[in-house]
């Protein structure tokens, strides 16, 4: 393939990834690098690299318009950040010690755990507790805009979601994808923060995350910019668009097909890694 | 005071929209300038990343690329874009510590300052264990 050939299909694929994964709520990112690696036979690091620097692209696309709406706290996103972007240089530092087989298996597991979170909606019991000292101290109960007006919420079990907000910063820099799903898991189970400030807050974080390892990244020569260049742009405009439609659609069996793709290309990343077929 | 706390709250929040939403799309632009000059003059050239040979040292450091780029070559225009991405992120926390020191808020401007560590270690020290 020459470069015109390679730039417009890569470009077109980011396209369309971004666009579903927007629609679906299941991120761009996590299908980019089993698209480049599956279909396109780029190398694992290099896929990587791409799939990150987009997935910065993405998060300071969408959080912009997030923030706005008042949903995110940005005091819980900026303690938490402290854990994912240490978490992120841990995972970018160790994507040069762990052979591309592991990466591959560790992808594809991945993959599946963001296609099964997917399918749950939780019906949460409201249990009114009191305040919890550590969110307390670190000034995180806050408000949001809810269809009542605004709705106060309290922050709990701090430590636990710092804990899980470290792993999801090492996998988004081991694997180069945002860890949206992980990250949601953190706040919204772990510490109970309701579940539209966790999306909105996980998605302005996930940015931040990505850059700590992205510069890593770079100066191990992983971020290519002929491949980057169309990844990104496909992924941002893609997903610019997905957020548009996503308010008129209804995206319930879109989600289930796109679930049903992403178990396929873990399955396939899985495979491929056992093989040895990268 | 709550009411008033909120209003300033909500003016930081909207700072930091525009901020990501300028930051993103200066980015793209430069990368798309890259792109089209790129296009231009390596379009016949064949690709292939099945093997990876890592980048060149002008590609891999911030200085490097910046002065690559305006050396005028397309691929270091491209990779200057995808470092202002990955800098903006960096504007933002620095304005996220401003705020939080407007407020008073000491604990959180320690908070942020270890992100912005962290952030400018992983780019400009980061060769130290790549």
């Amino acid at each position: 393939m020459n470069v015109i050939e390679f730039t417009f299909l890569v470009w077109t694929g980011s396209l369309l990834a971004g666009f579903l994964g927007a629609l679906t709520g299941l991120g761009g990112g996590v299908v980019l690098v089993p698209l480049l690696t599956i279909f396109f036979h780029v190398d694992l690091r290099y896929a990587i690299g791409a799939s990150l620097v987009s997935v910065i692209a993405t998060s300071s696309g969408s959080a912009a318009a997030y923030v706005k709406e008042g949903f995110s706290n940005i005091r819980v996103g900026m303690f938490l950040e402290i854990a994912t972007t240490l978490g992120a240089l841990l995972g970018a530092y160790l994507t040069a010690k762990v052979s591309a087989s592991a990466i591959a298996i560790i992808f594809g597991l991945m993959l599946m755990y963001s296609a099964f979170v997917s399918r749950r909606t939780r019906p949460r019991t409201e249990v009114e507790r009191p305040p919890d000292t550590c969110a307390t101290k670190l000034k995180m109960n806050a408000t949001f805009p809810d269809t009542s007006g605004m709705r106060t919420y309290n922050v709990y079990r701090v430590p636990a979601g710092f804990g899980v907000m470290f792993g999801a910063g090492a996998l988004s820099g081991l694997l180069g994808i945002g860890s949206g799903a992980l990250k949601v898991v953190a706040m919204d189970q772990a510490m109970k923060i309701p579940f539209k400030v966790s999306t909105t807050t996980s998605n302005f974080m996930i940015g931040v995350t990505a850059a700590a390892s992205a510069g890593v990244y770079l100066s191990r020569g992983y971020i290519d910019p002929s491949l980057a260049m169309p990844v990104m742009l496909g992924v941002l405009i893609g997903s610019l668009m997905g957020t548009r439609v996503l308010v008129k659609t209804q995206t319930k069996s879109l989600r289930l097909l796109f679930s049903g793709v992403i178990v396929l290309l873990g399955l396939e990343m899985m495979f491929k890694g056992f093989t040895g077929g990268f | 005071m709550q009411l008033r706390r909120n209003l300033d709250e909500q003016k930081v929040e909207n700072v930091i929209a525009n901020l990501l939403r300028a930051g993103v799309l200066v980015a793209a632009l430069v990368v798309v300038g890259g792109a089209v000059f790129y296009l231009g003059t390596h379009s016949w050239l064949r690709v292939d990343y099945r093997t990876f040979h890592g980048e060149p040292d002008e590609l891999k450091t911030v200085h490097g690329i910046v002065r690559y780029a305006f050396s005028g070559q397309a691929r270091g225009m491209m990779q200057l874009g995808l470092l202002l991405l990955i800098a903006s992120t960096v504007t933002r926390v620095i304005f996220s510590m401003v705020a939080f020191a407007i407020e008073n808020d000491r604990m959180y401007v320690l908070f942020t300052m270890i992100v912005l560590a962290v952030l400018l270690y992983s780019l400009f020290g980061s060769f130290l264990i790549a």
